[in-house]
Protein backbone atom coordinates (compact mmCIF):
# COMPACT_ATOMS: atom_id res chain seq x y z
CA UNK A 1 0.00 0.00 0.00
CA UNK A 2 0.86 3.23 -0.60
CA UNK A 3 1.46 6.07 1.92
CA UNK A 4 0.55 9.71 0.81
CA UNK A 5 2.81 12.00 1.36
CA UNK A 6 0.56 14.21 3.40
CA UNK A 7 -2.63 13.95 4.55
CA UNK A 8 -4.84 16.67 5.95
CA UNK A 9 -7.97 15.76 7.73
CA UNK A 10 -10.21 18.67 8.52
CA UNK A 11 -7.87 21.72 9.75
CA UNK A 12 -8.95 24.78 10.66
CA UNK A 13 -6.87 27.35 11.08
CA UNK A 14 -7.86 31.10 12.70
CA UNK A 15 -5.59 34.14 12.27
CA UNK A 16 -7.01 35.98 14.78
CA UNK A 17 -10.27 36.26 13.95
CA UNK A 18 -9.94 35.36 10.21
CA UNK A 19 -10.59 32.12 9.16
CA UNK A 20 -7.61 31.19 6.97
CA UNK A 21 -8.38 26.99 6.59
CA UNK A 22 -11.99 25.66 7.05
CA UNK A 23 -12.45 22.17 7.83
CA UNK A 24 -9.86 21.32 5.15
CA UNK A 25 -9.46 17.44 3.67
CA UNK A 26 -6.46 17.15 0.91
CA UNK A 27 -4.58 13.74 0.00
CA UNK A 28 -1.68 14.34 -1.82
CA UNK A 29 -0.01 11.09 -3.19
CA UNK A 30 4.28 10.62 -3.84
CA UNK A 31 5.25 11.70 -7.11
CA UNK A 32 1.86 13.54 -7.61
CA UNK A 33 2.13 17.76 -9.04
CA UNK A 34 -0.55 19.43 -7.96
CA UNK A 35 -1.58 23.29 -8.16
CA UNK A 36 -3.37 24.78 -5.47
CA UNK A 37 -5.65 27.45 -7.04
CA UNK A 38 -7.67 30.25 -5.70
CA UNK A 39 -7.62 34.06 -5.27
CA UNK A 40 -5.89 36.08 -2.84
CA UNK A 41 -6.77 34.91 0.91
CA UNK A 42 -8.07 31.77 -0.04
CA UNK A 43 -6.11 29.97 2.25
CA UNK A 44 -3.57 28.03 -0.07
CA UNK A 45 -0.25 29.86 1.58
CA UNK A 46 -1.92 28.95 4.98
CA UNK A 47 -2.03 25.04 3.83
CA UNK A 48 1.94 25.63 2.62
CA UNK A 49 3.06 26.93 5.76
CA UNK A 50 1.49 23.90 7.53
CA UNK A 51 2.56 21.50 5.29
CA UNK A 52 6.23 23.02 5.77
CA UNK A 53 5.84 22.76 9.51
CA UNK A 54 5.84 25.91 9.92
CA UNK A 55 2.31 26.40 11.61
CA UNK A 56 0.30 23.89 12.92
CA UNK A 57 -3.96 23.62 12.70
CA UNK A 58 -6.06 24.69 15.15
CA UNK A 59 -8.07 21.93 14.82
CA UNK A 60 -7.57 18.66 12.68
CA UNK A 61 -5.03 17.05 11.61
CA UNK A 62 -1.49 16.58 9.76
CA UNK A 63 0.51 13.35 8.74
CA UNK A 64 3.76 13.65 6.58
CA UNK A 65 4.41 10.06 5.35
CA UNK A 66 1.94 8.41 7.69
CA UNK A 67 3.67 10.32 10.76
CA UNK A 68 1.87 13.20 12.61
CA UNK A 69 3.39 16.11 11.98
CA UNK A 70 2.95 18.29 14.78
CA UNK A 71 4.64 20.89 16.95
CA UNK A 72 5.80 18.55 19.53
CA UNK A 73 7.29 15.74 17.18
CA UNK A 74 8.97 18.84 14.98
CA UNK A 75 12.77 19.07 16.36
CA UNK A 76 16.17 17.85 16.51
CA UNK A 77 16.79 14.94 14.46
CA UNK A 78 13.25 14.28 13.34
CA UNK A 79 13.40 18.08 12.53
CA UNK A 80 16.66 18.03 10.45
CA UNK A 81 14.68 14.95 8.44
CA UNK A 82 11.81 16.32 7.47
CA UNK A 83 13.33 19.84 6.65
CA UNK A 84 15.79 17.61 4.40
CA UNK A 85 12.64 15.83 2.62
CA UNK A 86 10.30 18.90 2.27
CA UNK A 87 11.17 22.50 0.94
CA UNK A 88 8.84 25.31 0.67
CA UNK A 89 10.31 28.59 -1.71
CA UNK A 90 8.02 31.73 -0.23
CA UNK A 91 5.64 34.00 -2.66
CA UNK A 92 8.44 36.84 -1.23
CA UNK A 93 11.95 36.23 -2.09
CA UNK A 94 13.12 38.88 0.08
CA UNK A 95 12.11 36.69 2.82
CA UNK A 96 14.18 33.59 2.07
CA UNK A 97 17.21 35.89 1.24
CA UNK A 98 18.96 36.66 4.01
CA UNK A 99 22.45 35.94 3.73
CA UNK A 100 25.32 38.26 2.59
CA UNK A 101 26.00 36.65 -1.01
CA UNK A 102 24.10 34.11 -3.23
CA UNK A 103 27.14 31.18 -2.90
CA UNK A 104 26.15 31.84 1.35
CA UNK A 105 22.45 32.01 0.51
CA UNK A 106 22.32 28.44 -1.66
CA UNK A 107 25.07 26.77 1.00
CA UNK A 108 22.50 28.53 4.23
CA UNK A 109 20.42 24.68 4.38
CA UNK A 110 22.91 22.06 3.37
CA UNK A 111 25.03 23.94 6.67
CA UNK A 112 21.94 23.77 8.79
CA UNK A 113 22.08 20.28 8.17
CA UNK A 114 25.62 19.50 8.48
CA UNK A 115 25.98 18.27 5.22
CA UNK A 116 30.44 17.86 4.90
CA UNK A 117 31.90 21.35 3.58
CA UNK A 118 33.52 20.46 0.54
CA UNK A 119 30.57 18.44 -0.24
CA UNK A 120 28.13 21.64 0.07
CA UNK A 121 30.99 23.56 -1.89
CA UNK A 122 30.46 21.38 -4.75
CA UNK A 123 26.71 21.48 -4.91
CA UNK A 124 26.30 24.95 -4.56
CA UNK A 125 28.26 25.61 -7.28
CA UNK A 126 26.48 23.12 -9.29
CA UNK A 127 23.46 24.58 -8.47
CA UNK A 128 24.11 27.90 -9.28
CA UNK A 129 25.79 26.61 -12.97
CA UNK A 130 22.30 24.84 -13.30
CA UNK A 131 19.74 27.55 -12.36
CA UNK A 132 21.75 29.88 -14.75
CA UNK A 133 23.34 32.43 -12.03
CA UNK A 134 26.60 31.13 -11.10
CA UNK A 135 27.83 34.64 -12.00
CA UNK A 136 25.36 36.30 -9.52
CA UNK A 137 27.39 34.06 -6.83
CA UNK A 138 29.12 36.95 -4.79
CA UNK A 139 26.52 39.56 -5.41
CA UNK A 140 24.20 40.37 -2.51
CA UNK A 141 21.13 38.61 -3.17
CA UNK A 142 18.86 42.27 -1.93
CA UNK A 143 20.79 43.67 -5.07
CA UNK A 144 18.96 41.52 -7.86
CA UNK A 145 16.17 41.77 -9.53
CA UNK A 146 13.44 39.97 -8.58
CA UNK A 147 13.27 37.31 -11.67
CA UNK A 148 17.36 36.52 -10.46
CA UNK A 149 15.88 36.51 -6.93
CA UNK A 150 13.09 34.21 -7.44
CA UNK A 151 15.84 31.54 -8.89
CA UNK A 152 18.43 32.35 -5.68
CA UNK A 153 15.45 31.33 -3.81
CA UNK A 154 14.62 28.11 -5.88
CA UNK A 155 17.86 27.13 -5.72
CA UNK A 156 18.53 27.58 -1.96
CA UNK A 157 15.91 24.57 -1.50
CA UNK A 158 16.65 22.30 -4.59
CA UNK A 159 19.74 22.18 -3.61
CA UNK A 160 18.60 19.78 -0.92
CA UNK A 161 16.97 18.19 -3.09
CA UNK A 162 13.74 17.76 -1.16
CA UNK A 163 11.29 14.59 -2.09
CA UNK A 164 8.59 17.62 -1.94
CA UNK A 165 8.66 21.02 -3.17
CA UNK A 166 6.08 23.45 -2.13
CA UNK A 167 5.86 26.59 -4.22
CA UNK A 168 4.12 29.68 -3.43
CA UNK A 169 2.99 32.08 -6.94
CA UNK A 170 6.63 31.45 -7.71
CA UNK A 171 5.78 33.25 -11.13
CA UNK A 172 4.34 36.77 -8.88
CA UNK A 173 5.71 39.79 -10.57
CA UNK A 174 7.87 38.13 -13.12
CA UNK A 175 8.81 39.31 -16.25
CA UNK A 176 7.50 37.50 -19.17
CA UNK A 177 11.07 36.30 -20.03
CA UNK A 178 12.09 35.67 -16.31
CA UNK A 179 8.27 34.11 -15.64
CA UNK A 180 9.04 31.41 -19.05
CA UNK A 181 12.51 30.52 -17.49
CA UNK A 182 11.00 30.15 -13.80
CA UNK A 183 8.65 27.97 -15.56
CA UNK A 184 11.37 25.51 -17.44
CA UNK A 185 12.96 25.18 -14.02
CA UNK A 186 9.40 23.79 -12.35
CA UNK A 187 8.98 21.66 -15.86
CA UNK A 188 12.15 20.18 -15.01
CA UNK A 189 11.80 19.88 -11.53
CA UNK A 190 8.13 18.17 -11.68
CA UNK A 191 9.39 15.54 -14.29
CA UNK A 192 11.25 13.38 -11.65
CA UNK A 193 10.44 11.73 -9.14
CA UNK A 194 9.35 14.62 -6.76
CA UNK A 195 6.28 15.45 -5.49
CA UNK A 196 5.47 19.37 -6.36
CA UNK A 197 2.64 21.33 -4.65
CA UNK A 198 2.17 24.56 -6.41
CA UNK A 199 -0.05 27.24 -5.02
CA UNK A 200 -0.84 29.79 -8.07
CA UNK A 201 -3.54 31.98 -10.00
CA UNK A 202 -2.00 31.87 -12.63
CA UNK A 203 -4.03 29.35 -15.04
CA UNK A 204 -1.38 29.49 -17.67
CA UNK A 205 1.03 27.52 -15.74
CA UNK A 206 -1.37 25.04 -14.24
CA UNK A 207 -1.35 22.76 -17.43
CA UNK A 208 2.30 22.60 -17.45
CA UNK A 209 3.31 22.27 -13.93
CA UNK A 210 0.08 19.74 -12.15
CA UNK A 211 -1.38 16.29 -12.74
CA UNK A 212 -4.43 17.60 -10.43
CA UNK A 213 -5.77 20.77 -9.44
CA UNK A 214 -7.37 21.37 -5.97
CA UNK A 215 -9.41 24.90 -6.17
CA UNK A 216 -9.69 27.28 -3.05
CA UNK A 217 -12.22 29.40 -1.46
CA UNK A 218 -12.38 30.92 1.60
CA UNK A 219 -10.15 28.32 3.36
CA UNK A 220 -11.88 25.02 1.71
CA UNK A 221 -11.56 22.84 -1.32
CA UNK A 222 -14.61 23.44 -3.62
CA UNK A 223 -13.33 21.75 -6.89
CA UNK A 224 -10.34 19.16 -8.08
CA UNK A 225 -9.63 17.49 -10.86
CA UNK A 226 -7.53 16.87 -13.82
CA UNK A 227 -6.48 20.59 -14.71
CA UNK A 228 -8.25 20.18 -18.62
CA UNK A 229 -11.31 19.47 -16.24
CA UNK A 230 -11.03 22.50 -14.20
CA UNK A 231 -9.63 24.95 -16.71
CA UNK A 232 -13.08 24.25 -18.68
CA UNK A 233 -15.19 24.82 -15.81
CA UNK A 234 -15.79 29.06 -16.44
CA UNK A 235 -18.45 28.78 -13.84
CA UNK A 236 -16.36 27.42 -11.33
CA UNK A 237 -13.34 29.58 -12.15
CA UNK A 238 -15.77 33.22 -12.35
CA UNK A 239 -17.16 32.09 -8.81
CA UNK A 240 -13.72 31.77 -7.37
CA UNK A 241 -12.15 35.06 -9.02
CA UNK A 242 -9.77 32.67 -10.52
CA UNK A 243 -11.10 35.09 -14.04
CA UNK A 244 -13.06 37.70 -14.22
CA UNK A 245 -15.47 39.60 -17.05
CA UNK A 246 -14.35 42.68 -18.64
CA UNK A 247 -14.92 44.93 -21.19
CA UNK A 248 -12.47 44.66 -23.97
CA UNK A 249 -12.20 45.23 -27.86
CA UNK A 250 -12.51 42.72 -30.19
CA UNK A 251 -10.56 43.58 -33.92
CA UNK A 252 -14.06 43.99 -35.27
CA UNK A 253 -14.38 47.06 -33.55
CA UNK A 254 -17.13 45.66 -31.30
CA UNK A 255 -16.76 46.30 -27.33
CA UNK A 256 -18.15 43.74 -25.35
CA UNK A 257 -17.76 41.75 -21.36
CA UNK A 258 -17.02 38.52 -20.94
CA UNK A 259 -14.76 36.29 -18.68
CA UNK A 260 -11.49 35.94 -19.59
CA UNK A 261 -7.82 34.29 -18.96
CA UNK A 262 -5.11 35.98 -19.88
CA UNK A 263 -2.12 33.84 -21.26
CA UNK A 264 0.85 33.72 -23.29
CA UNK A 265 -0.43 32.54 -26.13
CA UNK A 266 2.15 29.81 -26.61
CA UNK B 1 6.38 75.46 0.05
CA UNK B 2 10.49 77.90 -0.12
CA UNK B 3 13.57 76.83 -1.54
CA UNK B 4 15.26 76.14 1.79
CA UNK B 5 12.48 73.95 2.85
CA UNK B 6 12.30 72.32 -0.43
CA UNK B 7 16.28 71.72 0.18
CA UNK B 8 15.66 70.48 3.66
CA UNK B 9 13.42 67.91 2.68
CA UNK B 10 15.56 67.25 -0.32
CA UNK B 11 18.50 66.87 2.19
CA UNK B 12 16.36 64.10 4.46
CA UNK B 13 15.45 62.50 1.60
CA UNK B 14 18.97 62.13 0.11
CA UNK B 15 20.62 61.51 3.47
CA UNK B 16 17.85 58.26 3.99
CA UNK B 17 18.89 56.78 0.81
CA UNK B 18 22.08 57.12 1.02
CA UNK B 19 22.28 55.71 4.61
CA UNK B 20 20.14 53.09 3.92
CA UNK B 21 22.42 52.47 0.68
CA UNK B 22 25.74 52.48 2.29
CA UNK B 23 24.46 50.33 5.67
CA UNK B 24 23.23 47.11 3.38
CA UNK B 25 26.72 48.06 1.32
CA UNK B 26 29.05 48.41 4.30
CA UNK B 27 27.25 45.86 6.81
CA UNK B 28 25.12 43.97 5.11
CA UNK B 29 27.08 42.62 1.70
CA UNK B 30 30.08 42.71 3.83
CA UNK B 31 32.41 44.47 1.15
CA UNK B 32 34.83 45.60 4.18
CA UNK B 33 34.91 41.90 5.75
CA UNK B 34 36.21 40.79 2.88
CA UNK B 35 39.05 43.19 2.60
CA UNK B 36 42.82 42.12 2.73
CA UNK B 37 43.29 44.21 6.13
CA UNK B 38 44.80 43.42 9.92
CA UNK B 39 41.73 43.21 11.23
CA UNK B 40 40.28 40.74 8.13
CA UNK B 41 43.15 38.26 8.61
CA UNK B 42 42.52 37.90 12.71
CA UNK B 43 40.62 34.51 13.46
CA UNK B 44 36.77 35.74 14.63
CA UNK B 45 37.16 34.34 18.56
CA UNK B 46 41.07 36.40 18.51
CA UNK B 47 39.17 39.41 17.55
CA UNK B 48 36.58 39.29 19.84
CA UNK B 49 39.22 38.25 22.44
CA UNK B 50 41.41 41.07 21.45
CA UNK B 51 38.57 43.98 21.22
CA UNK B 52 36.33 43.66 23.99
CA UNK B 53 38.23 44.68 26.60
CA UNK B 54 39.78 47.74 24.59
CA UNK B 55 35.57 48.70 24.34
CA UNK B 56 34.88 47.70 27.70
CA UNK B 57 38.62 49.63 28.91
CA UNK B 58 37.90 52.81 26.68
CA UNK B 59 34.27 52.99 28.48
CA UNK B 60 35.32 52.73 31.74
CA UNK B 61 38.76 54.62 31.65
CA UNK B 62 39.09 57.75 33.79
CA UNK B 63 41.95 59.40 32.35
CA UNK B 64 41.47 61.47 29.03
CA UNK B 65 44.82 61.26 27.65
CA UNK B 66 44.58 57.14 27.75
CA UNK B 67 40.90 57.20 25.87
CA UNK B 68 42.47 59.69 23.46
CA UNK B 69 45.60 57.48 23.35
CA UNK B 70 42.93 54.37 22.90
CA UNK B 71 41.05 56.11 20.07
CA UNK B 72 44.10 57.03 18.11
CA UNK B 73 44.70 52.96 18.68
CA UNK B 74 41.42 52.74 16.94
CA UNK B 75 42.01 55.23 14.21
CA UNK B 76 45.36 53.37 13.34
CA UNK B 77 43.63 49.82 13.39
CA UNK B 78 40.62 50.99 10.87
CA UNK B 79 43.64 52.30 8.53
CA UNK B 80 45.27 48.96 8.97
CA UNK B 81 42.07 47.20 8.23
CA UNK B 82 41.26 49.53 4.71
CA UNK B 83 38.13 51.15 6.51
CA UNK B 84 37.82 54.47 4.76
CA UNK B 85 38.27 57.07 7.89
CA UNK B 86 35.40 59.58 6.15
CA UNK B 87 33.04 56.66 6.47
CA UNK B 88 33.80 56.54 10.10
CA UNK B 89 33.47 59.90 10.53
CA UNK B 90 30.17 60.27 8.51
CA UNK B 91 28.35 56.92 10.28
CA UNK B 92 30.06 56.95 12.96
CA UNK B 93 31.82 59.94 14.45
CA UNK B 94 29.18 62.30 13.91
CA UNK B 95 26.42 60.60 15.23
CA UNK B 96 27.97 59.26 18.45
CA UNK B 97 28.91 63.11 19.04
CA UNK B 98 25.59 64.42 18.09
CA UNK B 99 24.01 61.92 20.56
CA UNK B 100 26.29 61.87 23.27
CA UNK B 101 26.90 66.03 22.98
CA UNK B 102 23.44 66.26 23.82
CA UNK B 103 23.74 63.85 27.10
CA UNK B 104 27.01 65.45 28.26
CA UNK B 105 25.60 69.03 27.30
CA UNK B 106 23.83 69.55 31.29
CA UNK B 107 27.36 68.57 32.73
CA UNK B 108 29.08 71.56 30.91
CA UNK B 109 26.61 73.97 33.18
CA UNK B 110 26.22 71.91 35.93
CA UNK B 111 29.71 71.02 36.89
CA UNK B 112 30.98 73.15 39.83
CA UNK B 113 34.23 74.70 39.24
CA UNK B 114 36.63 77.48 38.02
CA UNK B 115 34.61 79.20 34.94
CA UNK B 116 36.10 79.64 31.56
CA UNK B 117 32.47 81.18 29.25
CA UNK B 118 29.83 82.89 29.85
CA UNK B 119 26.78 82.63 27.76
CA UNK B 120 25.55 85.94 26.88
CA UNK B 121 21.84 85.68 27.57
CA UNK B 122 21.24 82.84 30.00
CA UNK B 123 24.24 84.24 32.33
CA UNK B 124 25.35 80.09 33.22
CA UNK B 125 29.00 79.77 32.43
CA UNK B 126 30.88 76.88 31.24
CA UNK B 127 33.44 75.31 34.00
CA UNK B 128 36.85 73.82 33.07
CA UNK B 129 35.60 70.49 35.17
CA UNK B 130 32.32 70.25 33.82
CA UNK B 131 34.30 70.57 29.75
CA UNK B 132 36.49 67.75 30.67
CA UNK B 133 33.76 65.55 31.99
CA UNK B 134 32.05 66.24 28.64
CA UNK B 135 35.14 65.98 26.40
CA UNK B 136 36.03 62.32 28.20
CA UNK B 137 32.36 61.45 27.75
CA UNK B 138 32.64 62.10 24.35
CA UNK B 139 36.21 60.67 23.94
CA UNK B 140 34.98 57.06 25.68
CA UNK B 141 31.55 56.53 23.40
CA UNK B 142 33.57 57.61 20.41
CA UNK B 143 36.86 55.07 20.84
CA UNK B 144 33.83 52.22 22.37
CA UNK B 145 31.90 53.03 19.22
CA UNK B 146 35.00 52.77 16.67
CA UNK B 147 36.19 49.76 18.15
CA UNK B 148 32.63 47.82 18.11
CA UNK B 149 32.19 49.39 14.36
CA UNK B 150 35.76 47.52 13.54
CA UNK B 151 34.69 44.41 14.81
CA UNK B 152 31.72 44.34 12.83
CA UNK B 153 32.80 45.53 9.89
CA UNK B 154 35.96 43.97 9.70
CA UNK B 155 34.43 40.25 10.33
CA UNK B 156 31.39 38.44 8.30
CA UNK B 157 28.57 38.35 10.49
CA UNK B 158 27.79 34.52 10.47
CA UNK B 159 31.05 34.03 11.57
CA UNK B 160 31.34 36.91 14.35
CA UNK B 161 27.87 34.93 15.59
CA UNK B 162 29.86 31.71 15.36
CA UNK B 163 32.42 33.21 17.33
CA UNK B 164 30.57 34.33 19.80
CA UNK B 165 29.26 30.87 20.33
CA UNK B 166 32.17 29.12 20.50
CA UNK B 167 32.92 31.89 23.33
CA UNK B 168 30.07 30.59 25.05
CA UNK B 169 27.52 33.75 24.49
CA UNK B 170 24.22 31.51 25.23
CA UNK B 171 22.46 30.21 22.01
CA UNK B 172 19.38 32.43 22.55
CA UNK B 173 21.55 35.75 23.02
CA UNK B 174 23.17 35.01 19.38
CA UNK B 175 19.79 34.23 17.45
CA UNK B 176 18.39 37.25 18.82
CA UNK B 177 21.42 39.17 17.66
CA UNK B 178 21.20 37.74 14.78
CA UNK B 179 17.47 38.36 14.11
CA UNK B 180 18.00 42.21 15.13
CA UNK B 181 20.66 42.64 12.66
CA UNK B 182 18.61 41.29 10.39
CA UNK B 183 15.70 43.56 11.44
CA UNK B 184 17.31 46.53 11.38
CA UNK B 185 17.65 45.95 7.59
CA UNK B 186 14.01 45.44 6.71
CA UNK B 187 13.34 48.26 9.27
CA UNK B 188 15.66 50.58 7.10
CA UNK B 189 14.66 49.42 3.79
CA UNK B 190 10.56 49.58 4.67
CA UNK B 191 11.01 53.29 6.19
CA UNK B 192 12.98 54.39 2.73
CA UNK B 193 10.05 52.78 0.97
CA UNK B 194 7.56 54.26 2.85
CA UNK B 195 8.91 57.67 2.53
CA UNK B 196 9.46 57.34 -1.13
CA UNK B 197 5.75 56.32 -0.98
CA UNK B 198 4.54 58.78 0.65
CA UNK B 199 6.02 61.83 -1.24
CA UNK B 200 4.69 60.39 -4.55
CA UNK B 201 1.31 60.86 -3.01
CA UNK B 202 1.70 63.98 -1.04
CA UNK B 203 1.08 67.31 -2.86
CA UNK B 204 1.67 70.54 -1.08
CA UNK B 205 2.71 70.98 2.18
CA UNK B 206 1.79 69.58 5.39
CA UNK B 207 1.04 71.72 8.46
CA UNK B 208 3.07 70.77 11.23
CA UNK B 209 0.26 68.81 13.21
CA UNK B 210 -0.46 67.07 9.70
CA UNK B 211 2.92 66.46 9.53
CA UNK B 212 3.51 64.98 12.91
CA UNK B 213 0.25 62.45 12.90
CA UNK B 214 1.72 61.38 9.68
CA UNK B 215 4.77 60.57 11.19
CA UNK B 216 3.41 58.79 13.91
CA UNK B 217 1.09 56.99 11.61
CA UNK B 218 3.72 55.84 9.70
CA UNK B 219 5.87 54.63 12.61
CA UNK B 220 3.32 52.26 13.40
CA UNK B 221 2.88 50.70 10.45
CA UNK B 222 6.65 50.51 9.79
CA UNK B 223 7.00 48.56 13.39
CA UNK B 224 3.91 46.35 12.10
CA UNK B 225 4.95 45.29 9.01
CA UNK B 226 8.89 45.09 9.83
CA UNK B 227 7.72 42.35 12.85
CA UNK B 228 5.55 40.51 10.46
CA UNK B 229 8.48 40.37 7.59
CA UNK B 230 11.45 39.92 10.29
CA UNK B 231 8.43 37.22 11.33
CA UNK B 232 8.53 35.37 8.17
CA UNK B 233 12.05 35.61 7.46
CA UNK B 234 12.59 33.42 10.74
CA UNK B 235 10.04 31.15 9.17
CA UNK B 236 11.86 30.96 6.10
CA UNK B 237 15.45 30.14 8.05
CA UNK B 238 13.39 27.19 10.13
CA UNK B 239 12.13 26.00 7.03
CA UNK B 240 15.79 25.52 5.48
CA UNK B 241 16.72 23.86 8.99
CA UNK B 242 17.98 26.39 11.25
CA UNK B 243 17.26 25.53 14.84
CA UNK B 244 19.15 28.48 16.60
CA UNK B 245 22.56 27.01 15.87
CA UNK B 246 24.86 29.18 13.81
CA UNK B 247 27.13 26.96 11.20
CA UNK B 248 29.89 28.38 8.51
CA UNK B 249 31.63 27.44 6.07
CA UNK B 250 35.20 28.56 6.67
CA UNK B 251 36.98 26.83 9.39
CA UNK B 252 38.67 28.36 12.55
CA UNK B 253 41.99 28.92 12.21
CA UNK B 254 44.91 29.88 14.39
CA UNK B 255 48.05 31.17 13.49
CA UNK B 256 51.29 32.80 14.48
CA UNK B 257 49.45 36.39 12.95
CA UNK B 258 46.32 35.67 15.38
CA UNK B 259 48.99 34.65 18.49
CA UNK B 260 50.71 38.16 17.63
CA UNK B 261 48.14 40.30 17.60
CA UNK B 262 46.50 39.42 20.45
CA UNK B 263 49.29 39.64 22.44
CA UNK B 264 49.76 43.67 21.17
CA UNK B 265 45.85 44.16 21.37
CA UNK B 266 45.90 42.34 25.43
CA UNK B 267 49.24 44.22 26.17
CA UNK B 268 47.38 47.50 25.18
CA UNK B 269 44.46 46.78 27.12
CA UNK B 270 46.56 46.19 30.55
CA UNK B 271 48.60 49.41 29.60
CA UNK B 272 45.24 51.53 29.08
CA UNK B 273 43.63 49.44 32.12
CA UNK B 274 46.45 50.53 34.20
CA UNK B 275 47.11 54.10 33.62
CA UNK B 276 43.56 54.39 33.03
CA UNK B 277 42.49 53.73 36.78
Amino acid sequence: MIVPVFEVRDVTYRYHEVTALDGLNLTIMPGERVALLGANGSGKSTLLSILDGLCFPEKGSVAFQGEPLTENRLGGEVEFDFRRRVALVFQNPDVQLFNPTVFDEVAFGPLQLQWPKEKIRLRVNEILEQMEIAHLKDRSPHHLSTGEKKRVALASVLILDPEVLLLDEPTAALDPKSESQMIDFLVSCSGGRKTVVTATHDLDLVEDIADTCHVFQRGCIVAAGAPSEILNDHALLLGTNLIHAHRHAHASGEFHSHPHRHGHGH
Amino acid sequence: MTRGRENLRGVVERTLASFVDALEHAFYAEELAKENGVLQKLDPRVKIVAILPLILIAALARRLWVVAALFVIAVAVAMLSKVPLRMLAKRVWLGVLTFTGLISLPALFLTPGQAIYTLPFFGRSVTAQGLRIGVCLIMRAETAATFSVLLVLCTPWSSLLKALRVLRLPMVLVVILGMTYRYIFLLLRNAHDMFKSRKSRTVGRLDGREQRRAATASAGVLVSKTLQLSGEVYLAMRSRGFQGEVYVLDEFRTGWFDWVMLAVFVTVAILAFWFGR
